[in-house]
């Protein structure tokens, strides 16, 4: 798998040794790459080829800022151009009178149900009163996992068995909603294939009998260069009026959303982070971007960093980091600080550079470790944490006995240390992670 | 039961199969390649994979004197059918007292659906089946699987909505020795194949598994949807490394023709594709046959 595309320019660039102006010879070596990565993420070849277009269009003759390389520069405008093509986050329209109509429609399997019951969960948290509605009278079971989830909400769900057809099940409810002076009105209807002449009708029909005032597409973050057919298809008969994207949480670039808002022109408006019903988060076109490319989430990363961080520590190691002062006293506080933010892998998968080196550690590993390495760093004096330099074999001796190790697993840490701080170093002269700093300290 | 071409039959937007159109009836030249990458590309198979299909077929194209670009769709086909291999047979040890096949994959898959199709092939074997209710997170997944449970005739055991999976499929063990049953196929609870607490938990319900029944599971089949692009590569990674994959279920080939990422799963990481799952119904699956599923992919109809 492809690491960061920033790293990879920059080695296409580094080869081609130019600097200021990029020419056209030079874009087209480096859109070479971008393609591929695209391709990679899934994002639809078509898509691609127009999308490159564009970039080709704005990169040729392009000033290189004197604090970028070349190779950051083509990453700028790739992303640039990437956040346009994604546009802005959508907002659910429920203006006018209610009760407004919300429908769910896509292919089985990519999230309806689940996500039915988070849409819901965030409406009656903003003050509303919805009422789902269980409109997949074909799938075993699934009206009673509508129920279940309601249930679990403490939101009401309309359901009518599976021998009544869904438009009728669907109207009902919506007078139902009336007389019971619900707001939003969220139908979770069956998966179907867009090819799937009889079931596109229905649908098609639920919809000219409740009105619905948003009809939302639930796509599968892993989904291929199928994306575009899908989402146009049900846009064609539909006109859809928003997208979600769901199971971003997994390692799918997602690039699918690129070809599906490309093809349909609808904003997303929502992304599914998880199978609990608070797993739910409006779209931030930034964070995907980043993904798309390879980048590492570094958004999401800074804001769980922000929820879990401590921010006097935080303000302090970023600047330390930046600085390059950081020693192992401070790797200390980091791991500690990186605990609480779950799974070290997860953690370091979300950090470019870091995501190659997260699939070599196991878990186990990881976990382990990192207890091994608080008990060795804890041993050491503060005068050894803050000079690594110092340890000598009758120092290590004692922490190897302090801590329960051996001689050998300190000195595997002094080194994973130094190249952490050498990692860092090259992070802060990156003009991309140069505003980390910054992050980790602000609010 | 409907052939495979026939399920397809109403789907006429196959990628590969506008190859001909594409490349038409001149000779050979870059725009060709060109060509023929963006329909390979188009159809999820992916660069790496699409590279080396394209290195292969200018070898053989000047190796074999190949002028035409029409000539080429015969070679890609060839290509295509080599990178799968053989057909998978898997041999059953009649043998044995117990196979257990435990079924695994990210969360709407097509995992319990497919159980129910496995029920249905392998009861027209003269298979005695139970099922194991091993989700016991997703709400209602317990019930899903006890109704297509009934419609197939198949004892499920089930334990409490939030309860230990673990024990489930312990139970569902004894349940089988009690009944004499010689198949036991455990339903998993999908799950994203980088989430470490939840791979871990699939991997003690293998070592349930192996320690209460020889050699189990004697099968452990990933269900991949066939819409998914390059991170059904991952999934099988994923999956493969925590608890060992023997075979792959490629579900909802019902759609267009789809499901190229199946070439890299099976020539990169060498895992063979054991069914596809063609619908909603019981009887919508069939063994893998590579012949007929390039055949597919290029949407042949005479
Ligand atoms: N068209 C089509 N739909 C399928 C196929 N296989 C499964 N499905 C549908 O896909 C949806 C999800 O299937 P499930 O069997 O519930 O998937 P699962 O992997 O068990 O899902 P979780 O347990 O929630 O992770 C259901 O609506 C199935 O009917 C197939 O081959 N073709
Ligand atoms: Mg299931």
């Amino acid at each position: 798998m492809f690491e960061n595309l920033s790293d990879k320019l920059q080695a296409v660039f580094d080869r081609l040794n130019k600097r200021g102006i990029l020419n056209e010879q030079d874009v087209d070596v480096a859109l070479r790459e971008v393609r591929l990565a695209l391709l990679e993420a899934d994002v639809n070849f078509k898509v691609v080829k127009e999308f490159l277009a564009r970039v080709k269009l704005r990169a040729i003759g392009a000033e290189v800022h004197k604090s970028l390389t070349p190779g950051q520069a083509v990453v700028k405008i790739v992303h640039e151009e990437l956040l346009t093509t994604l546009g802005e986050p959508g907002k659910l329209d429920l203006g006018g009178p209610a009760p407004h109509v919300i429908m769910l429609v896509g292919l089985q399997g990519s999230g309806k149900t689940t996500t039915a019951a988070k849409l819901a969960l965030r409406l009656r948290n903003s003050g509303m009163r919805p009422i789902l509605v269980a409109a997949d009278t074909y799938r075993p079971a699934a009206i009673l996992q509508l129920e279940q989830l309601g249930k679990q909400l403490n939101i009401p769900v309309h359901a009518e068995g599976n021998k009544i057809p869904p438009p009728q099940i669907c109207q009902n409810a919506v007078s139902h909603a009336v007389q019971g002076a619900y707001d939003v009105v969220i139908l979770d209807t069956a998966g179907r294939l867009q090819i799937d002449e009889t079931m596109m009708a229905e649908v098609e029909k639920i919809k000219a009998v409740t009105k619905p005032q948003e009809v939302l597409l639930v796509a599968d973050a892993m989904t291929g260069q199928e994306a575009v057919n899908i989402a146009d298809a049900f846009n064609k008969r539909l006109g859809l009026t928003g997208l979600i994207l769901t199971k971003v949480d997994g390692d799918a670039r997602g690039g699918a959303a690129i070809s599906m808002r490309a093809v349909t022109g609808v904003p997303i408006k929502f992304m599914g982070e998880g199978e609990k019903p608070d797993a739910f988060e409006p779209f931030y076109p930034d964070r995907l971007a980043g993904r798309i490319l390879g980048m590492g989430d570094m958004l999401s990363l800074i804001e769980k960093a922000q929820v879990n961080y401590d921010e006097a520590e935080a303000a302090k190691t970023a600047e330390k980091l930046m600085s390059a002062k950081f020693d192992l006293d401070d790797f200390l506080g980091q791991i500690r600080q990186i605990k609480k933010m779950g799974p070290l892998n997860e953690v370091m998968a979300m950090i470019p550079g870091l995501n190659k080196l997260s699939k070599e550690l196991t878990p186990d590993m990881t976990d382990k470790q990192l207890k091994r390495v608080e008990a060795i760093i804890s041993s050491m004096t503060m005068h050894e944490r803050h000079n690594p330099d110092v340890l000598n074999a009758s120092r290590k001796r004692r922490v190897a006995k302090g801590s329960g190790t051996s001689v050998q697993e300190i000195n595997q840490i002094v080194v994973q240390f130094r190249q952490t701080q050498k990692m860092m170093k090259q992070m802060s002269t990156n003009p991309r992670m140069r505003g980390l700093g910054g992050m980790f300290g602000k609010r | 039961m409907p052939s495979l071409r026939e399920t397809l039959a109403r789907t006429r937007n196959s990628i590969l199969g506008r190859i001909q159109t594409v490349l038409g009836q001149a000779d050979i030249s870059d725009e060709t390649w060109d060509d023929l990458e963006s329909l390979l590309l188009q159809s999820d198979i992916g660069a790496p994979t699409t590279e080396k299909l394209l290195t292969n077929l200018r070898k053989r194209a000047a190796s074999e004197g190949i002028v035409k670009a029409s000539a080429l769709r015969g070679v890609l086909r060839s290509e295509l059918v080599a990178l799968l291999g053989p057909k998978a047979t898997p041999v059953h040890d009649a043998k044995l007292l117990l196979e257990v096949i435990m079924v695994v994959g990210v969360n709407g898959s097509g995992k319990t659906t497919s159980i129910a199709k496995l029920c249905h092939l392998y009861l027209k074997h003269g298979r005695k089946i139970v099922l194991a209710a091993a989700d016991t997170f997703r709400a209602a997944a317990i019930d899903q699987l006890q109704i297509w449970g009934e419609r197939s005739g198949v004892p499920v055991i089930a334990g409490a909505p939030n309860s230990d999976p673990g024990a489930v499929v312990y139970d569902a063990v004894q349940a089988s020795f009690n009944r004499k049953a010689d198949l036991l196929i455990v339903d998993t609870a999908g799950r994203l194949h980088t989430k470490h607490n939840l791979m871990q938990e699939l991997k003690k319900l293998r070592n349930v598994l192996s320690r209460s029944v020889h050699d189990a599971p004697h099968q452990t089949l990933l269900v991949i949807d066939a819409a998914n692009g390059q991170n059904a590569i991952n999934q099988a990674k994923g999956f493969a490394e925590a608890v060992g994959v023997t075979g792959v279920i490629l579900t909802k080939l019902d759609g267009t023709p789809k499901g190229g990422v199946t070439f890299a799963i099976v020539n990169e990481l060498g895992i063979p594709i054991r069914y596809i799952g063609t619908g909603e119904k019981m009887t919508d699956l069939q063994e893998f046959d590579p012949e007929a599923f390039v055949a597919n992919l290029f949407d042949e109809k005479e």
